[in-house]
């Protein structure tokens, strides 16, 4: 059926000198395909195209209850869209209620939405599952048409669109006739999302928008060339000011956290005609953040320092510059970054590459070339997650009583679980029942019951905690930080458990631009004290790490690889490699090279394998493993996408034995199985299975014992119940991140015992930047006992008590 | 050697790297908080279903204790079932090690507040225990005389090391009292730099901290002062 534009709607578009961009058109005329695709460049008007036909809809006749449900990754873009939605609403005169509903909003318009729901609900996945929860959900969600869900290409890739698909797949059996439409960014496979997002095993279609012009992109040029190591990008901090000072409003990309901090602090102190400068990330204090959107929204700020808290969503209309400080390590990822600049559809994006360190010369220009070859990375493919059929599972049991085999046909209408076969769910459904021990131990005390073939709560009190547990974003521990003073302090962000737990009073650090000492710890918040113009002594908290993407990698080993191609660099960084290739060597294909060097009391060991970070963190841990066994007490380990950085306690003098491929895999299940990433995977899928609950904020009390750790839970199944599902998913999930096995063999017979082993003076300049990498892995071996009991040693003299 | 020695009171106790305190001298092993059944009693009100196997794994490191020091009395510092129901449901096979263990010796269940009754399992019931110049009870009193052993608040320490931070369970001692690490499987820790727990010592306090082996370290130190 075609649709064509109401006049109201007609008349509008005309009053702006508007028309509709043909991909819009085309949403319009497949509103009624049970499911549609749009890929559309960020500023190509993607929402309007999601919400034209409801508002069409709407026009032409009047809708009592919800018509359309918007699903988006952002809290802050649910209410942005509502801002954006309402003016075009009011304007054509439609009489309708538009309104978000997160996790911020207030109690008594939650409980009004769910009585009467308005026309259009803005939404995350979280807030739709806890819809879903309820008993009443069939009523709220009565006479719904539409489903929009936005920055599906983001979703898609994690646990939170694989819950959202189960939700829809709810919806659409309360709903037969819902249409659903996903708005993504530019994406290497389409189908892929199509598939994902469709009710298998029905098709959806793809509407393709114009891509737009090429982006106006190219890679800073300083007086000082970049340092060595480092991430921080501060070499370049009178360059980029100049950038912002020329242009309207700047986003400034950083990749981490802490990076973010620093950046921003040095920006200031070059501010000379105090231009208004915000900066925006995940740690900062919720009101804090929100202060520095509604700047910007109100156009008081020239410019952010951001992280990926801003990669994507909302529209700011006068951003005209994206400067990437740092690799872009993703090249979709930079392409939609460098997208939020100018969203005036059919003008180019203007983006400038700051590479942090002489190496990132080198992924930068890579980067660049990726971009306009318009080569984007893929994700791998990912199975379906059992942890989150789970946590729905239960879901599902507190709005209804459920008949197995239904359910399990409504789950495999959902795109990422079309092929989930019957015994995997009954194991799902064993586990939310039983905890699915070998050892029945609850059949008392069941946590769903099966009654002439329906499954419910035994005890309907556990509902509410079901429901507090809602979610698959599992962060990691994190206490508040505050400035002391006796009324209790202005929250100034959070900080990583971990890292508070490595603070000695008079520590200083950066929080919000600010530099910070640490007091104590009091009621499991860190309190601190304000620090004027100091030097912070420790830089760097808590910071999420971004792998490099495979496809970026081999460009890095092919440029490096290729003198000719060093043309392209600047001549900084071809002395540089010069320079490595003086005190070390270079990395060859058909050889590996090892670095050996000691730095602050510790051995290290450097192999520069280009293997992909997946092969190299299953590299450290065989290696490690045989370490641990010739006693050279290795501490940790960290794999990036070109190297794998050990460091011990012992010298390494030969890696060769390390690194010889036979009996590679003996002993290697129990070593992987002890180890921290192996623990990690397991916290996170135990919290969104229901196995464990979350730590709500406001629950641990000082005076109380904490919670135990997850890592005794873990070790306990794995002692006595080896082939439980909540191990088989850990598994299954470490076996994405962690053993590529394939990769490692491949590799080790490519340099067929060919291994260059340098003793290095010092840190060389292909590993400095290692040192500063995120996402250490820890050995719990002799090594830890060993440091503890020479830290005991020195306290204990220290304070005149042995 | 693993232990370490602990003198309180002109007693010398060990401190050993399970958590559990051996008074050779008296032939007495003390051990504090074993919440014993606690996964039971989650899923009884509803909580979460964890692995029920933490009793098992309780008692099998109790029995190793018993093998190896042969006690002839075992004080168990109060806590040591989650709840007085958690006693009356113990599975048949958890009933019988526990039984196995403690025939031919003295059994004292130390009153706590999780368990302030533990019904039909023999050994005796005592809100305190006086033992020559000790005194074991479950929660140390911030005026109790020397030589008071108590539990409940399972101290635990964390160190920053060159092989990064570590943190263990600990027993906390001064001149005047010696609290111990809680001994079962699933029980999460306090930590014995702040709060409660640091106002019971003097600054000249010692951790021991649990684990292969026993370390000790001042519970005062520039990390935590």
């Amino acid at each position: 059926m075609t649709r064509t534009l109401p006049p109201r709607i007609l008349a509008w578009f005309t009053a702006r000198g508007w028309q509709p961009h043909p991909h819009q058109r085309a949403l319009l005329e497949r509103a009624d395909d049970p499911a549609t695709l749009l890929i559309a460049p960020t500023g190509g008007g993607k929402t309007l195209a999601g919400f034209l036909p409801t508002l069409c809809d709407l026009a032409s006749a009047p809708h009592g209850g919800m018509h359309t449900l918007y699903v988006s990754p952002l809290k802050a873009l649910a209410a942005d869209i509502k801002r954006n939605l309402s003016a075009p609403a009011s304007e054509i005169g439609l009489d309708i209620r538009i309104e978000d509903r997160t996790g911020d909003t207030p109690q008594s318009q939650r409980q009004r939405q769910r009585r009467d729901p308005p026309q259009i609900l803005l939404t995350t996945p979280e807030s739709l599952a806890l819809l879903l929860s309820y008993e009443d959900a069939p009523r709220i969600f009565a006479g719904l048409r539409r489903v929009v869900v936005d920055e599906i290409h983001a979703l898609a890739e994690s646990k939170r669109g694989d819950q959202l698909m189960l939700c829809l797949s709810r919806l659409q059996s309360l709903v037969p006739d819902l249409t659903r439409v996903g708005l993504s960014a530019t994406v290497d496979k389409p189908e892929r999302i199509a598939r994902y997002l469709a009710p298998a095993p029905q098709p959806c279609p793809i509407v393709a928008a114009d891509p737009g012009p090429d982006p106006d992109i190219s890679l800073l040029e300083t007086d000082t060339p970049p340092p060595w190591a480092g991430a921080g990008g501060r070499y370049a901090v009178n360059e980029v000011m100049e950038l912002i000072r020329e242009a309207q409003t700047t986003l400034v990309f950083i990749n981490t956290r802490a990076q973010a901090e620093l950046f921003f602090r040095a920006l200031w102190e070059v501010n000379d005609t105090a231009l208004p400068i915000g900066i925006h990330h995940g740690s900062l204090s919720r009101e804090a953040r929100q202060r520095t959107e509604a700047a910007m929204v109100a156009g008081e700020l020239r410019a952010i320092v951001c992280t990926g808290s801003l990669d994507l969503g909302i529209d700011w209309g006068n951003v005209d510059l994206v400067i990437q400080v740092g690799a872009p390590k993703n090249v979709k990822r930079l392409v939609q970054r460098i997208g939020r600049a100018n969203h005036h559809y059919n003008a180019p994006s203007r983006a400038v590459l700051v590479p942090a360190n002489r190496f990132e010369v080198i992924e930068c220009r890579a980067a660049l070339e990726a971009v306009f070859a318009r080569d984007l990375d893929s994700d791998a493919p990912r199975d379906a997650p059992l942890d989150v059929l789970c946590q729905h599972i239960l879901l599902m049991a507190c709005a209804a009583p459920f008949s197995a085999d239904a359910l399990f046909d409504e789950v495999r209408r959902a795109g990422p679980y079309a092929d989930l076969t019957r015994e995997s769910f009954d194991r799902c459904l064993d586990f939310c029942a039983t905890g699915g021990y070998a050892l029945r131990a609850y059949d008392r005390w069941q946590r769903l019951r099966e009654q002439d073939g329906l499954w419910s709560l035994r005890d309907p009190r556990s509902a509410r905690n079901l429901r507090m547990n809602i979610g698959t974003i599992v962060e990691v521990e994190t206490l508040a930080v505050r400035l002391k003073n006796k009324f209790g302090g202005a929250p100034l962000g959070e900080v990583e458990e971990a890292f508070a737990a490595t603070l000695s009073p008079g520590d200083t650090f950066l929080i919000g631009g600010q530099t910070v000492r640490y007091e104590g710890l009091r009621e499991m918040v860190v309190e601190v004290t304000r620090q004027g113009a100091k030097q912070p002594k420790i830089a760097v908290f808590a910071g999420v790490k971004m792998a490099t993407s495979l496809e970026l990698s081999s460009r890095v080993i092919d440029m490096l690889g290729d003198r000719d191609r060093w043309a392209a660099l600047p001549l900084h960084t071809r002395q540089w490699l010069g320079l490595q290739e003086r005190i070390s060597a270079l990395p060859r294909p058909d050889r590996l090279l090892v670095e050996s060097f000691t730095r602050a009391e510790r051995e290290y060991l450097a192999a520069y394998t280009f293997a992909g970070r997946n092969a190299n963190q299953t590299l450290g841990l065989l290696m490690t493993r045989r370490m641990e066994s010739a006693n050279l007490a290795p501490i940790g380990f960290v794999a990036t996408d070109y190297a794998l950085l050990i460091w011990g306690l012992e010298r390494v003098r030969d890696p060769a034995p390390l690194l010889s491929p036979a009996n590679l895999r003996d002993g290697l299940d129990s070593w992987l199985s002890e180890n921290a990433v192996m623990k990690r995977t397991f916290r996170t899928a135990a919290v969104i299975a229901g196995l464990i609950e979350r730590n709500m904020p406001g629950k641990r009390k000082s005076g109380r014992q904490a919670t135990f750790s997850s890592d005794i839970l873990y070790d306990t199944l794995r002692k006595y119940d080896p082939g439980h599902l909540m191990l088989d998913v850990t598994r299954a999930e470490a076996a994405r991140g962690l053993v590529d096995f394939g990769r490692v063999e491949a590799m080790l017979a490519r340099i067929d015992g060919r291994v260059d082993l340098v003793r290095a003076p010092h840190v060389t300049p292909l590993a400095a930047p290692l040192l500063l990498e995120m996402g250490k892995v820890p050995i719990k071996g002799a090594a830890e006992q060993l440091a503890l009991e020479s830290e005991a040693r020195a306290l204990m003299e220290e304070a005149g008590l042995t | 050697m693993s232990d370490t020695e602990i003198l309180l009171c002109g007693t010398t106790l060990s401190a050993r790297p399970s958590g559990a305190l051996w008074w050779a001298e008296a032939e007495i092993l003390c051990v504090a908080d074993l919440h014993l059944g606690k996964s039971e009693r989650l899923a009884r009100r509803g909580g979460s279903l964890l692995p029920p196997y933490e009793t098992a794994e309780t008692l099998s490191r109790l029995q190793r204790e018993i093998d190896a020091l042969q006690p002839r009395s075992v004080i168990c510092l109060g806590d040591s079932f989650d709840d007085s129901h958690a006693a009356e449901l113990l599975p048949e096979a958890e009933r019988q090690m526990l039984g196995s263990l403690m025939s031919g010796r003295r059994w004292i269940w130390v009153t706590g507040n999780h368990d302030p009754e533990i019904p039909g399992l023999g050994g005796t019931h005592m809100a305190e225990v006086s033992r020559g110049p000790l005194l074991f009870r479950h929660i140390a009193h911030p005026r109790a005389e020397a030589g008071e052993v108590s539990g409940h608040y399972h101290p635990k320490m964390r160190l920053a090391t060159r092989a990064g931070s570590v943190s263990r369970p600990c027993f906390v001692a001064d001149r005047r009292r010696l609290i111990l690490p809680a001994f079962g499987a699933y029980t999460g820790g306090l930590n014995c730099t702040s709060g409660p727990l640091r106002e019971l010592f003097e600054e000249t306090a010692i951790c021991v901290l649990t684990g292969t082996a026993t370390t000790s370290v001042p519970l005062i130190t520039r990390a935590t002062a």
